[in-house]
């Protein structure tokens, strides 16, 4: 007889093992998705995972593994800090919007002025609009002790329509014929969230998202409030005794990762991406949730994890062109992956027992 | 602007299409949170079902094979939570939210030859006499069956929960595991039943959308329905009569907004098409002071450990 056997501490081993064993087994069932749908399984997976690194235009592949990479690193590394303490924010895809919609709106309301001060000034407000998002939620759980996760999501929907609003009104160019969208930041050198050095994809949000790994580490192991946000996780009834203020748990963990994604978004739509259209976002805020599960909750796992999940990004574009695999297919290879990560991660809690169990 | 457009006993009619699928998958729910368990995965599990459920009833030819195609696509979706939570012992908030994901993905990749396509029609019931009736007629007695289905689902799963002994379990089971286990009741089992019938309702209330409501499939057309009945269940207080109420007051706003925007009324579109996430945030804050009905082992796993 198979049993479980609760394990007295987590495992250390079994922890850093998971992901790993996850990526392996969404390997083999997605290669078994693929050539259900009539698609050379090998040569798929091949595609995802290494042509974007080693390939034949990986010279072109490889920026683009930290242009994909960083707004997916940058949310993931706020959420976890929530996700710690078991406050969920499940809205970064809202917060993400509004916080693009403020910056570039801050940015644009001095087009054409030329000024070094603009750029930062738009982050600024970029950062402000998303962590704004997410202190509606963050107000309504500690005011009224309402649901987070319901509210976050729920307000995704409202930014999604607010982001129509503007892409057609207020913030439409008023040179471009009529089409929907915002004028293009890249061709305005104030506001162009350019590449730092030239053909390595590393812009501002790049370095926005290691500083952000680093502030994170520093945080949990170093800091006051990372211990709170550990301790609150952990053991949420010695934590209110040990005197951790839930209130102000809350607000900082909602604010931070709503700021982050903010951010994040206002990097994509003044590099990237160029400018505010209706739909330039393309669900970095729920994949940011698997990428701060495979990466443990851990600043550095996060780092790995972002990488990673931009590698299937790329590669699922790659796999797209030369194999005519639909895109729905590398969604389900994501969710695939979180799957199979929190089905392993019964091991690192948990030792698998044979035989009957003894009578105590 | 011209509101005298807005027939009034077809606004209603139509409100009873718009609530249906909100109240099928908030049922499903509210039995599931009743047994303890919270599953974050409606969405998912609707969007599924909704696709599997056209898909079916295109190939067949059968609206009514394509709602029992969704329902078992739904159930079947929801033994993967299950075995996720229940067997793997995984944190309940992540694997809903996984199962999500995993959900909208799937069906974008099952649907991508059914877009545009139509499907064929369920026809609604005719009682001669009293579907003929003015204004009680084409409001109370014109709909399709499935719609008649949700409120007889409604009154069973009420009666079950409130006088039946399966109800007596299924509540022992959700306010505290480790009493039912050691009374002797199959905890896992019953929840594995409580997860399977929340998933067959949301593929149920996904079908609806795809073969009935809208008709037709287009990627991610669940647009929150998932969500918006999961917080029914908290406006609901867990009681399946006030989970009809939200749904026809939540079926009321979608249709009310939608005439809006057709009357041509000085608000922004998008504006009006907020208004339906807007108003269940605004119902979730008022209703939240009172959490004294919920389950108490709601989103607890439960491992038996002796």
């Amino acid at each position: 007889m198979i049993r479980l056997e609760k394990r007295p501490q987590p495992s250390r081993a079994w922890s850093m093992a998971t992901p790993l064993v996850a990526v392996l087994a969404t390997m083999i069932f997605g290669g078994l998705l693929f050539a259900a749908l009539g698609k050379p399984p090998v040569e798929a997976i091949r595609t995802i995972f290494w042509e974007p690194l080693f390939g034949e235009f990986s010279f072109y592949y490889r920026p683009q593994l930290l242009v994909k990479g960083a707004p997916l690193v940058l949310i993931a590394i706020g959420l976890s800090l929530g996700f710690r303490a078991g406050i969920w924010n499940i809205g970064a895809e809202g917060q993400y919007i509004m916080g693009a919609i403020c910056g570039a709106g801050a940015g644009l309301a001095f087009y054409p002025a030329e000024s070094f001060l603009i750029f930062p000034l738009m982050v600024v407000a970029g950062a402000l609009g998303g962590w704004a998002w997410a202190m509606i939620p963050a107000v309504l759980k500690t005011r009224f002790g309402t649901n987070e996760i319901l509210v976050s999501l729920m307000l995704v929907y409202v930014a999604e329509q607010f982001l129509a609003s503007v892409s057609l009104g207020l913030l439409k160019n008023p040179e471009g014929f009529g089409f929907p969208g915002s004028r293009n930041l890249q061709a305005w050198d104030s506001a162009h969230n350019a590449e730092l050095i030239a053909g390595t994809g590393m812009h501002w949000g790049v370095v926005a998202a290691l500083i952000a790994v680093i502030f994170a580490y520093v945080l949990l192991n170093r800091h006051m409030t990372g211990y709170h946000i550990r301790l609150t996780g952990e053991a949420p009834r010695a934590a209110r005794f040990a005197g951790v203020n839930p209130t102000r748990l809350v607000l900082f963990c909602l604010g931070t990762s709503g700021a982050l994604a903010g951010l994040a978004g206002l990097f994509e739509v003044s590099g990237p991406s160029g400018q505010v259209s209706i739909d330039f976002n393309v669900g970095y805020g729920f994949t940011a949730i698997i990428v701060a599960f495979l990466g443990r909750l851990h600043p550095v796992g996060i780092l790995l994890a972002g990488g990673l999940m931009a590698l299937t990004y790329i590669g699922g574009d790659i796999a797209q062109s030369n194999l005519q695999l639909p895109a729905a297919a590398i969604q389900v290879f994501q969710g695939m992956l979180l799957f199979f990560l929190l089905a392993f991660d019964l091991l690192t809690n948990f030792r698998i027992a044979i035989g009957k169990p003894e009578v105590a | 602007m011209d509101l005298s457009a807005i027939n009034p006993v077809l606004l209603i009619a139509s409100l009873m299409v718009a609530a249906t699928p909100l109240l099928l998958a908030a049922i499903g729910e509210l039995v599931v949170e009743k047994a303890g368990v919270l599953n974050l995965g409606v969405e998912g599990m609707m969007i599924v079902g909704a696709i599997a459920g056209f898909a079916t009833a295109v190939e067949s030819g059968s609206p009514f094979l394509g709602f029992i195609a969704a329902a078992i696509a739904g159930a079947a979706l929801s033994i993967l939570f299950a075995i996720l939570t229940q067997f793997a012992q995984a944190n309940q908030v992540a694997s809903g939210l996984s199962l999500t994901l995993f959900g909208l993905g799937l069906s974008a990749l099952m649907g991508q030859s059914y877009v545009g396509v139509k499907p064929p029609r369920m026809g609604d019931i005719h009682i001669p006499g009293l579907s003929d009736l003015p204004v009680i007629g084409p409001i109370l007695f014109g709909h399709d069956i499935i719609l008649y289905f949700g409120i007889i689902l409604t009154a069973a799963v009420w009666w079950m929960l409130k006088y039946s002994r399966i109800g007596l379990v299924l509540r022992a089971v959700g306010e505290n595991h480790d009493a039912a286990h050691a009374l002797g009741y199959k905890v896992l089992k019953i929840r594995l039943a409580a997860i399977m019938f929340g998933g067959a309702c949301a593929g149920l209330g996904g079908a609806y959308i795809s073969l009935i409501r809208v008709p037709q499939w287009t990627e991610g057309m669940t647009a929150g329905i998932g969500w918006i009945a999961l917080a029914l269940v908290v406006f609901a207080s867990w009681k399946p009569w006030r989970a009809l109420l939200g749904a026809y007051l939540f079926g009321g706003v979608t249709v009310v907004q939608l005439n809006l925007q057709a009357a041509g009324v000085a608000i922004p579109v998008e504006y009006l098409a907020m208004s339906p996430y807007l108003i269940t945030i605004l119902v979730l804050v008022i209703l939240s002071a009172d959490k004294s009905s919920a389950p108490a082992a709601l989103g607890r796993n439960f491992h038996a450990s002796r």
